[in-house]
């Protein structure tokens, strides 16, 4: 039995903020453990608000943040071992990452196919430009774009649905098992969201890539995911398949969260319960 | 089909003067510096009113040129934006003014009192190294006109209204969290009771939890007040919990309008169809289809209809011909030669 | 690119002056080349003629041509502030950019080095200098010295844009793409760093040409060469101003005053143009 895809080995991270001799400790992540299997790719949402620590989880995953406690494994050899460069190419072709604001993943005074072609050398051996460019070329089509349609051109003459979409099929050149996703669809426009939701169905049911999804929108999560955590201040609050949670959570907070969530199918009614809420809450949050 | 009969209220008399109008509002940017010339045309003809006292939504995705809109009506236009043609009129208690009428307006005397706005950033309003109390002097004794006192008991009083304590005038605004700063921001937006009220994503930045308070408050201050709120944001789902009437915009134009519910329920365009389909729910996992494409550059619009490269109904005359902006019943307008084949040249 | 410079003649006043003034300098020195005197040859034409016809800027007390001297002058002064500038340019960047992208003990210690040389002293360190070397003073070696004193403050200023580019998102997307350090340094930091890079450089060549004028004035370098500031100094030398010989020290200073304007005049113009918020919005991708 191959060892697991990823495992979260209760990790903790944290930040001290102030000076040397009066510092605040903050646990942004707390005791967070999940597994992913090898031999199933899933889609694996970490759902939270601001403050909840899934960034900060989703940095510890691609090895850009050390743990405080707790360990990380990938393929069953800890994050400890990349030391050399080596080391870290070879996890960087397995493990991939997209960001939330396409526009700030990519160099704003920079053509995008640059960093394309530069993933195409680095991690395929492509040694010239013919054949890194036809693996660009394929990565694009499966996005669902081409290189003669991004071939030289800068982030801004794209829209954030198609720079997301570079981004993905960046991701995919080297053929990672794993894709970290920091929230991708929450700075794309709502008509170009489920173009890239649905992309990331077919990530996982065609090329086999398991993605781990960290979002603050339930209703998306719902859509895609196979497996849920909830997180809150740090901490795992709920977790468990994604329609059992989501249809009926059972911890106070994702229950709160889930009658928080708006539809469109609803009406003025919604807030009504949010207004008597208001008698109870604390002004001053300090 | 009445939405207002939906709503549960009384229908509003239609005979009320809007207490904004917009009137073919043509608004562009206009750039001219380092040998480049380029026009990109946010706003492109607009007409729109609101009614006293109502909530109208402006929903859209970025670069459908709301924020312009907002820009222009809120009297904040800078080179390189510039207002080509179009009127935007305010019937205000102190009296009507016309904005880009010909002569220039001094908007100084009616902001705040008459006009105010809740932007995104509620750092951006409220003074970071003064108390709150501080900004609500700045922003509303002037136009209250009490001495100090009187005022300071006005305040307190719309606050409590508005369920915040009192003791948020004394803090900062760092001890504050977004979301109670956000509704401070409310509080003082709403302070001297305006005929309008802008309100530009306010609650976007917000956690779920927190956003649900903060729209609640913005309707139970609109009712106390009786004002008008212009609510932008491109999330549906709060329009469909806040809003009266949405109005639709893509690349430039208004593309349809109508009460809230009726425009969710029913989609005429083909553009907000889309837009309500997509929307994932709770409970629903069944598939949902992408739009191809993407939103147009407003430097370089497509010809005719804007919508039509991405549209699955195109026609021949969409390539050609701008569908107009009409009336189709039931307090409903729509700008497509599809949902109004009359208007088919 | 010739539209550009068009339009930044039309519409930008300061531009438009700045070049003109920089471009008569430029012109002076240029002239130098076709000088019919060598410039260390003295007495080679009627002495303390004042400008004529002949002699459009008179003739020193020294039997020179004013105006021919003024354009060795000049292109030894241009060269020698081109020179410090882009030397130290050079230091600062290296320091700035290992500094605020490596971080940690490496930042530490470079910034510690860099906090000495800002709080040092820099005339009584030059005038120092020129009593060690003393006839073994060059031009060179005072460019050098100068170098090495003039990169601390701006590599302070590179080093915080590079740590704001750190933390950036494109320079992650950048380092999964498997670009090296260096790549990511030179080909996706450089850009935001070189328009500070350029305006410092016409600051520091004001202030090189400066210091160069005020040591050379005082006889604290090599008084061989002509400079603007060595001419100064024979014009003090034989008493100009007393004796009645005005255009001996008028014009060099006429002309380096030129060249001071004209340096920040255009800096101050290319700054707008290079800052890369309004390059952004002339590509459009700016708000709409």
């Amino acid at each position: 039995m191959s060892p697991p895809l990823l495992e979260v080995d209760a990790v903790s991270r944290t930040f001290v903020q102030g000076g040397l001799l009066a510092g605040r400790r903050i646990r942004a992540v707390d005791g967070v453990s999940f597994t992913l299997a090898n031999d199933r790719p899933e889609i694996f949402s970490v759902i939270g608000e601001s403050g909840s620590g899934k960034s900060t989880l989703a940095r510890m995953i691609l090895a850009l943040l050390p743990p405080s406690e707790g360990v990380i494994r990938f393929e069953g050899r800890p994050f400890s071992a990349l030391r050399r460069r080596r080391d870290r190419l070879a996890f960087m072709a397995r493990v991939q990452p997209i960001f939330q604001n396409p526009f700030a993943a990519f160099n704003p005074l920079k053509r995008v196919d640059r960093y394309l072609f530069a993933t195409a050398r680095t991690f395929t051996g492509a040694t010239d430009r013919e054949t890194a460019a036809r693996q660009v070329d394929e990565a694009l089509r499966r996005v669902g774009l081409s290189l003669a349609e991004v071939g030289g051109r800068y982030p801004h003459e794209l829209s954030g649905g198609q720079l997301q979409r570079v981004a993905i099929a960046r991701a995919l050149i080297p053929g990672p098992r794993l894709i970290v996703a920091d929230e991708p669809v929450s700075m794309v426009d709502a008509s170009l969201r489920m173009a890239i939701v649905n992309l990331f169905k077919m990530l996982r049911d065609e090329l086999r890539v398991s993605i781990v999804y960290i979002t603050h929108d339930l209703a998306t999560a719902y859509y895609i995911s196979d497996r849920v955590i909830v997180m809150r201040r740090g901490r795992v609050v709920e977790s468990g398949p994604a329609r059992t949670v989501l249809d009926a959570p059972t911890h106070p907070y994702a229950i709160e969260l889930k009658k928080a969530v708006l539809s469109v199918d609803a009406g003025p009614a919604a807030l009504d319960a949010a207004l008597a809420a208001q008698e109870e809450e604390p002004s001053i949050a300090r | 089909m009445n939405a207002a009969a939906t709503f549960g209220e009384a229908p509003r008399p239609a005979a009320a003067a809007p207490v904004v109008e917009i009137r073919g509002l043509r608004a562009w940017y206009r750039t001219r510096r380092f040998g480049i010339v380029r026009d990109v045309r946010a706003v492109d003809g607009v007409d729109l009113e609101i009614a006293p006292g109502e909530i109208y939504g402006l929903a859209g995705e970025s670069s459908c040129g709301k924020s312009t809109l907002v820009k222009t009506v809120a009297g904040a236009v800078r080179p390189p934006l510039e207002v080509l043609e179009g009127t935007v009129r305010f019937r205000f208690r102190g009296g009507p003014i016309e904005l880009y009428g010909g002569r220039p307006v001094d908007l100084r005397a009616v902001r705040w009192k008459h006009l105010s706005y809740v932007m995104q950033g509620s750092m951006s309003v409220l003074n970071p190294v003064r108390r709150v109390e501080r900004s609500f002097v700045d922003f509303a004794f002037r136009h209250i006109g009490e001495p100090l006192p009187v005022f300071r008991r006005i305040v307190e009083e719309h606050l409590a209204r508005l369920h915040l304590e009192p003791a948020v005038l004394r803090a900062y605004p760092h001890q504050l969290s977004g979301g109670m700063r956000q509704r401070v921001t409310i509080a003082l937006a709403t302070v001297c009771r305006p005929d309008l009220v802008i309100a530009d994503e306010p609650t976007t930045a917000l956690d779920v939890v927190v956003q649900k308070r903060v729209l609640a408050m913005i309707r139970e201050a609109q009712r106390a007040i009786g004002s008008s709120l212009l609510f932008v944001t491109h999330d549906l789902t709060v329009h469909a919990a806040l809003c009266d009437r949405l109005g639709v915009m893509y690349a430039g134009r208004l593309v349809e309008e109508g009460p809230t519910r009726a425009v969710l329920r029913e989609p005429l365009h083909p553009y907000t169809r889309h837009l309500v389909a997509s929307l994932p729910r709770i409970g629903d996992p069944s598939p949902r289809d992408g739009l191809a494409g993407a939103p147009p550059s407003l430097a370089a619009p497509p010809p005719g209809c804007r919508f039509h490269p991405r549209c699955p109904l195109a026609r021949e005359f969409c390539r050609t011909s701008v569908p107009p902006l009409v009336p189709v019943g039931g307090g409903r307008r729509v700008a497509c030669f599809v949902a109004a084949p009359e208007t088919v040249p | 690119m010739l539209a550009v410079v068009r339009d930044l003649f039309r519409h930008h006043l300061e531009f438009a002056t700045g070049a003109i003034l920089v471009g008569i300098v430029v012109a002076m020195a240029l002239l130098s080349l076709v000088s019919p005197y060598p410039p260390e040859v003295a007495w080679v034409v009627p002495p303390d003629l004042p400008p004529l016809a002949a002699y459009p800027m008179g003739t020193t007390s020294r039997g020179q041509d004013t105006f021919w001297q003024l354009t060795f002058a000049i292109r030894n002064t241009l060269l020698f502030g081109l020179a410090v500038a882009l030397l130290s340019r050079l230091i600062a960047l290296l320091v700035g950019l290992l500094a605020g992208y490596l971080g940690g003990p490496v930042d530490r210690a470079l910034m510690s080095i860099n906090d000495t040389f800002v709080v040092v002293p820099l005339f009584p360190i030059l005038v120092l200098f020129y009593f060690v070397m003393r006839d073994s003073m060059s031009w060179a070696a005072l460019a050098l010295v100068m170098a090495c004193l003039g990169w601390a403050y701006d590599a302070r200023l590179i080093r915080s844009i590079a740590m704001s580019l750190r933390s950036r998102e494109f320079t992650e997307t950048a380092i999964f793409s498997g670009m090296t350090t260096r790549e990511i340094v030179t080909r996706e930091h450089l850009p935001y760093v070189l328009p500070i890079v350029f305006s410092t450089t016409l600051n520091n060549m004001n202030w090189s040409i400066g210091l160069e004028v005020t040591l050379s004035v005082l006889g604290f370098t090599s008084i061989s060469t002509p400079t603007i500031g060595v001419m100064i100094y024979w014009a003090n030398q034989h008493t100009a101003l007393v004796a009645g010989i005005w255009w001996w020290i008028a014009f060099p200073v006429a002309l380096v005053v030129m060249l001071f304007i004209g340096l920040f005049l255009l800096a101050v113009a290319l700054n707008e143009f290079i800052d890369p918020r309004s390059r952004l919005t002339r590509m459009g991708g700016g708000a709409a």
